[in-house]
């Protein structure tokens, strides 16, 4: 391993690395109450780390390792995208996690800990070029989130961890069982090499992927990373392990979890299953899971009155809107706005990123001192803390989709991209999700506003919780009115794919 | 695409919206927050008559433009901060200052969650006159959306009767009326590569469609038909309107359900020339169902906020009549029945929002708007019943009211195209005088009542409004010029494209 290796890695390392160095501490010091706000000022290591790689690179290269890195990681404008937005939402979940840490003492570094070492793995999966680098990184992203899920001890905290941990190993098995069957067909692990084998081979056009071995093995590679990103018909263990989870480990999960799993898929699907010779395929099986997700998402949270399971089944839909980017990556030929599709799925990732850690982060302001999700919970929420309402009710808005929020201008970007790939038809089922969508979204709004609360005492949201909360309000709001440096950045990253 | 500013219209737009953060961050108190509300309503007002007045018609096209062409300046997004006003938006900006002042100032006697009101009320101005001057098409859809939130904050919060379910109606009906909107508008722009509404037109002409051009005709038209309202999807209208708080229904019927008949002539009519001919037919017939079919339902309403919404919902009808007049006879168009849709919005909206002011004081007063239980207050308040006399008789278009001239206009462009269609709809005004006059008889005339007894007329306050707003009525059907050559000239450089077939054999 050369320093230039370690130079690239070090955003992973840095990360990893103030995981022990909490564990660590935790041993020596008395006021506990430090280790929070060491961990989030901690991050700034790995951030530091990335925008100097970020800085080092030009658009459209890489920089790959000549050691022992060479094949399976790569750092590039995609990859750091990704890494940024990890590093930003591992913070903003650290913010709101203080009580949860706390609620278990013995063991609060570890909490902090458990969610870096999941962050650091999320962030190998960013870089991973390879398939079984990409296993060993998904396995490593997948193993803290399954003991922090069940880190409250309690009933539902367990079943959520257990759920999880089952469920997350099937899909582990279903992948790689994917995986070796590309290998098996391909001979190559390296997703570059895959690719310019697959178009070396030569593919039956008679049959869907051009052999029934590639079709298999991408059916499966789909499932596996389905679950991470609980797209329909994966998505069966979200709202169980959401709703037992610790509030910030499920914001963790609908959050940095999904975006890992969509920089592996689409690192995987563009560079691996080229898209001159398989993007119709894979694209029109990512259309169908888009309206698929969308339409049962939206449709099973009208029926929910716990929050943290609306919440889920609405990042299941979510799902199936960034999806839409997915399914409009057959268009890249035709036309010379190809990167719409992958931008648009990068650029509503990073509005689903504040938008959905804001919603959460009241959800913890709220929950912590009511004790529920449930939505009654909720009721006259604007006379008890009319702040704290405003901002949850802002986050529904740009979770609907409706201006001046970042979720207006992404919907519009991904729907665009919809048109532009010629799936009109998606863009309309996507549309009318929308509509759905906005009817319980706007009934947590109106709980709020209008019904009586069941006590008077105003809530006053814990210092941290009030930063994240403002951090991601803001950033809601700033890249609603103002988004074109997020889009930028993310045709910026999506560049190398092309 | 150069950075042009002005800033007359950025002033007119947000200046509400500043009133609304001031009134949120800095005002405490009541009093001082409708002074500040107020404030803002008159200066609006007075903001958007200077808009009115310097627009030269005589120059036509957009003007007043304030432009920052790099809003999003990515060539897969390209949007524009562009505002701009021409013969069509300058009348509707006038007519939203109009009424947003009434509006204010007809919500003196709010008395619950007083600040909130206010700020939703001038977030809900900024929003409708972002549509009326928004050459962007993005932003013009922006505005679009933004005017859900308010209106629906102010329908269940300082609603009536089942507010939450019509607020929600409300919300569900729009909302998916532009969620097809808006896959219409990026579908557009994937063709053109522009969200400028002003080169759009050109740009569609030359572009190669995507999906056939009909069907982004009508992803498009069924937003602003959702907003205008047209039958079928006109069902949200009684209910929104019957629940709304007075003011808002004023906004409602004055101006929001104009923003669909705009979107109409700006984009449906403009945009899609040859589509527009060939589904004009299916206008007209849409316009007479609209037509007959309100006035119909309209004479058998008890509760008179729901009669005032249905006839909103007949008089619409008359502005798809006249639309409907762009298929032309033998190849020519005459801009006599789209200026006559678009005179048929203004006069609408003051004499409806005018309707909405009367009804209001008469339910502040009498307590009921159950139309068997009025009667005889005419005596007791011979101003307002003056006023509600006049309002009526305009809105079944006596001439000498702003009222006639519109439907004048409409029937005779419409008449040459669509003659039986325009016959039928003509005969919705005599059904129109039928529940007008019936209307106005049995609440303000007839035997005195006892227990109106202790009922007052309008205080000079509540008169102010109201006098605004007779002026209008009365000035524009005296006058009807001032509006209808600004309108006329609008119009006639929307449909040059309809007018000049070389310009449609290019496709």
């Amino acid at each position: 391993m050369t320093s230039h290796d370690i130079y690239l890695l070090s955003p992973e390392l840095a990360t990893a690395g103030l995981a022990g160095l909490l564990l660590l501490v935790d041993l020596v010091i008395r006021r506990k109450g430090w280790l929070a706000p060491a961990a989030v000022l901690g991050l700034a290591a790995p951030l530091a780390f990335t925008i100097l790689l970020w800085l080092d690179l030009d658009a459209g290269r890489s920089l790959a390792s000549d050691g022992i890195l060479s094949e399976s990681f790569v750092v590039d404008r995609f990859s750091l995208f990704f890494k940024f937005l990890l590093i930003g939402s591992a913070a903003v979940v650290m913010l709101m996690s203080g009580g949860y840490a706390r609620q278990v003492q013995r063991f609060e570094s570890a909490f902090y800990a458990l969610a870096l070492f999941s962050t650091s793995g999320m962030m190998l999966l960013a870089s991973s070029v390879e398939l079984v680098t990409i296993y060993v990184s998904l396995e490593l992203t997948a193993l803290p989130i399954a003991a922090l899920a069940a880190f409250l001890a309690d009933g539902r905290s367990s079943e959520s961890g257990l759920k999880f941990l089952i469920l997350s190993g099937i899909s582990s098995a279903l992948l790689l069982y994917g995986m070796v069957l590309v290998y098996g067909f391909t001979g190559a692990t390296v997703l570059s090499e895959v690719g310019a084998r697959i178009v070396d081979i030569g593919l039956d056009d008679g049959l869907p992927f051009g052999s029934y071995a590639l079709l298999f093995g991408v059916v499966l590679i789909i499932a596996g990373f389905g679950f991470k990103i609980t797209a329909f018909p994966f998505q069966m263990w979200a709202p169980d392990v959401y709703e037992g989870a610790p509030t910030s480990i499920t914001a963790f999960l609908s959050v940095a979890s999904k975006a890992a799993g969509f920089a592996v898929i689409m690192r995987v699907f563009y560079v691996a299953f080229p898209i001159e010779a398989l993007a119709i395929e894979w694209s029109a099986i990512f259309a169908a899971l888009a309206a698929l997700s969308m339409t049962v998402g939206n449709l099973v949270a009208i029926a929910q009155s716990n929050i943290k399971r609306m919440l889920a089944y609405s990042t299941i839909a979510h799902a199936g809107y960034l999806m839409v980017g997915l399914a409009a990556a057959a268009v890249r030929v035709e036309t010379p706005q190809a990167d719409v599709g992958p931008s648009g799925s990068l650029f509503y990732l990073g509005g689903y990123a504040v938008t959905n850690l804001a919603a959460f982060a009241a959800v913890v302001a709220v929950s912590r001192r009511t004790g529920t999700d449930e939505l009654g919970s909720f009721a006259g929420l604007g006379r008890r803390a009319p702040l704290l309402a405003a901002a949850l009710a802002f986050a529904m808005v740009s979770l609907t989709g409706a201006p001046p929020t970042v979720g207006f201008m992404a919907k519009i970007y991904i729907f665009g991209a919809a048109v532009n790939a010629g799936l009109a038809w998606l863009a309309i089922v996507g549309v009318l999700n929308s509509v759905v969508s906005a009817y319980y979204y706007l009934r947590v709004v109106r709980v709020m506003v209008l019904s009586a609360p069941r006590d008077e005492t105003p809530i006053r949201p814990p210092l941290p919780v009030g930063l994240a909360l403002f951090i991601t309000t803001a950033g809601v709001l700033a890249f609603g009115v103002y988004p074109a440096p997020l889009i930028q950045f993310a045709r910026a990253a999506v560049s190398v794919l092309l | 695409m150069s950075s042009e500013f002005s800033g007359l219209l950025t002033a007119a737009v947000f200046l509400p919206l500043a009133a609304a953060v001031v009134i949120a961050i800095l005002v405490r108190g009541v009093r001082l927050t409708r002074v500040v509300a107020g404030a803002a309503a008159l200066a609006e007002l007075v903001l958007s008559a200077v808009v009115f007045l310097r627009y030269d018609s005589e120059e036509g096209g957009v003007q007043l433009v304030d432009r920052v062409a790099d809003w999003i300046p990515i060539e897969t997004f390209e949007v524009q901060y562009f505002l701009g006003v021409d013969g069509l938006s300058a009348p509707l900006v006038l007519l939203t200052g109009l009424l947003g002042m009434a509006a204010v100032f007809a919500s003196w006697g709010i008395k619950v969650r007083v600040r909130e009101y206010f700020i939703w009320l001038l977030v809900l101005q900024t929003a409708v006159m972002g549509v009326f001057t928004a050459l962007d098409f993005l932003l013009f859809f922006l505005m679009w959306e933004v005017e859900l939130v308010p209106m629906f904050f102010l329908i269940s919060i300082w609603g009536s009767g089942r507010r939450e379910y019509s607020a929600m109606k409300f919300l569900i009906y729009t909302f998916l009326g532009s969620a097809f909107m808006l896959v219409g508008i990026v579908t557009l722009f994937f063709m053109t590569g522009t969200f400028d509404m002003t080169e759009l037109p050109r740009e569609i002409a030359a572009a190669a469609p995507i999906i056939p051009m009909g069907v982004i005709f009508t992803l498009l038209f069924i937003a602003f038909a959702v907003k205008l309202p047209v039958f079928p999807l006109h069902t949200w209208l009684p209910d929104a309107h019957t629940d709304a708080p007075t003011a808002v229904s004023v906004m409602l019927a004055g101006v929001l359900l104009k923003m669909g008949g705009y979107g109409m002539i700006r984009v449906s009519t403009a945009m899609f020339p040859d589509v527009i001919a060939d589904a004009a037919p299916f206008l007209a017939a849409l316009g007479v169902v609209n037509v007959l079919y309100g006035a119909v339902v309209t004479l058998r309403q008890t509760d008179l906020k729901r009669l005032i919404a249905f006839s909103s919902i007949s008089h619409m009808g008359y502005v798809l009549v006249g639309i409907s007049s762009v298929a032309g006879v033998a190849g020519s168009v005459s801009p006599t029945g789209l200026t006559g849709a678009a005179m048929q919005m203004f006069t609408h909206g003051t004499i409806t929002g005018l309707m909405f002011l009367l009804v209001g004081l008469v339910y502040d007063k009498a307590h009921t708007r159950y139309i068997p239980d009025l009667g005889g207050l005419a005596t007791r308040m011979p101003v307002l019943a003056s006023a509600f006399l006049l309002a009526g008789l305009a809105s079944l278009g006596l001439p000498g009211t702003s009222g006639f001239v519109s439907e004048l206009l409409i029937f005779l462009g419409a008449f040459p195209v669509w003659g039986w269609a325009t016959a039928l709809s003509a005969f919705g005004i005599v059904i129109t005088a039928g529940y007008i006059l019936w209307m106005v008889q049995r609440t303000m005339f007839g035997p005195a009542k006892e227990r109106f007894g202790s009922v007052r007329d309008a205080t000079v306050a509540e008169m102010a409004p109201i006098f605004v707003l007779v002026v209008a009525v009365i000035g524009v059907g005296v006058y009807p010029a001032f509006v209808s050559d600004v309108f006329a000239g609008g119009v006639e450089s929307l449909i040059e494209a309809l007018q000049d077939p070389g310009l449609l054999a290019l496709r």
